[in-house]
């Protein structure tokens, strides 16, 4: 065959092969922009963090505003210390709001409810390396079952 | 003690295969580049290597594709998760069915061509003839199908997972009705370029180098006669497809376990 038809044809694969990668990008992959470009870290400490891992999502009202970068034990209180990495889009966030841990759906994936709090003059807003303190911890089906059982005896 | 010599022979052919492998890649590929005289063979090489095992992955990739969603449906539905099939399809064919079907495929399509072809150059002195002409044949055959691999199954991988995508939406959104802006918003939510996407194609580059590697060496060595073919033919798909198969769990345990 000429080299003409090959070269032709080899560039037809070579676009081919772009444009299941452009797709693979635009259609298929996760393009919510909440890790990518400026982030800021806030850190909130838990009684029980459940089923929360790394990477899990953060979320206003619903809205992806960034991740659970990193989860560790606090040395001196052993109590679990979560590092969250909030995109820069969402700043100013008042230290009067509060962090809880939540699934989404009956067996879905946990993550963390921030919940905006009021705003006032004396209130700081929350920057780069704050901690929440207001926050509640996961639900563990253990302890509710034993908090059932607990409260039925009183009858 | 004819047990304990076995064992010693059949290891040391072992090595002694594994570093004629290396030399013979070595030489193919280090050197001085002459990018004027090599581009035109690798164009040529990309053709019979990439262009003509396109059919045959993007149908299978689309039957595949069309399989899982089907198989994953129906045991979806049962629990009311009929959404998580985008995700399903999505993250098994980015992650383990592409680059490892394609791989196969691409061993059973080019790798046996490949291996066909210069053994049968070995076997009609095509190979001496060229190193009586003082072209090197390891720089002026081998190389340039080397790198046809080696480019052309990343991108044949890609393809074969756009395609199984698709072909997961058409049965899974277009025939059994899953919702058409849940089956994607869900995939979107769990498949992630650095993990999911560019970890395929790291895999399929591994799976490239190994099955060309094998190709082209059991045909360099191939004996120069119809069966010496014959059984390097079968050798190569059968080392090439093992080979994947043992690298894909190794790789799978390193980035996903």
């Amino acid at each position: 065959m000429e080299m003409r038809k090959i070269e032709l044809l080899v560039g037809v694969f070579i676009s081919v092969a772009i444009a299941a990668l452009i797709f693979l990008a635009l259609q298929v992959a996760n393009q919510s922009n909440a890790l990518r470009g400026e982030t800021y870290t806030l850190y909130a400490k838990f009684d029980n963090i459940g089923g929360l891992k790394v990477r899990s999502p953060v979320k206003v009202g619903g809205v992806v505003v960034g991740r659970v970068a990193s989860i560790e034990l606090d040395s001196e209180y052993f109590e679990p210390v979560v590092e969250m990495r909030i995109s820069n889009k969402y700043a100013k966030f008042p230290e009067t709001s509060t962090a809880s841990i939540l699934t989404s759906g009956l067996l879905g994936e946990q993550y963390i409810g921030l919940e905006p709090g009021f705003m006032d003059d004396d209130i700081f807003v929350l920057a780069d390396g704050d901690s929440i303190f207001n926050t509640n911890s996961a639900m563990v089906l253990e302890n509710l079952i034993g908090q059932f059982l607990f409260s039925q005896g009183d009858d | 003690m004819n047990f304990f010599i076995n064992i010693g022979r059949n290891t040391l052919n072992t090595l002694r295969g594994v570093g004629a492998a290396s030399i013979m890649l070595f030489q193919a590929l280090v050197g001085k580049p002459q990018p004027r005289k090599m581009f035109p063979l690798l164009i040529r090489q990309l053709y019979v290597v990439g262009v003509q095992s396109m059919l045959i992955i993007l149908i299978s990739g689309l039957f595949i594709g069309m399989v899982l969603g089907l198989q994953g449906y129906t045991i979806l539905v049962d629990f009311g998760a009929e959404q998580a099939l985008g995700p399903m399809v999505a993250l098994s064919l980015l992650r383990e069915l592409g680059p490892v079907v394609t791989a196969l495929l691409f061993a059973g399509r080019a790798g046996s061509a490949l291996t066909a072809e210069i053994g049968l150059m070995r076997a009609t002195e095509q190979l001496s003839s060229l190193e009586m002409m003082a072209v090197d044949p390891l720089r002026r055959v081998v190389a340039p199908r080397f790198w046809a691999g080696f480019i052309s199954m990343p991108l044949l991988a890609l393809m074969f997972s756009a395609i199984g995508i698709y072909g997961g939406f058409l049965v899974g959104v277009q025939w059994l009705g899953v919702d058409d802006g849940a089956f994607w918003s869900v995939m979107q939510a769990s498949v992630e370029w650095q993990n999911d996407i560019m970890n395929g194609v790291i895999k399929s580059l591994v799976f490239a180098i190994v099955v060309t590697w094998i190709a082209l060496y059991k045909g360099y060595t191939a004996a120069p006669t119809s069966p010496g073919i014959s059984a390097a033919t079968t050798q190569t798909v059968v080392y090439s497809s093992l080979a994947v198969l043992g690298l894909d769990f190794i790789l799978t345990a390193v980035m996903f376990g």
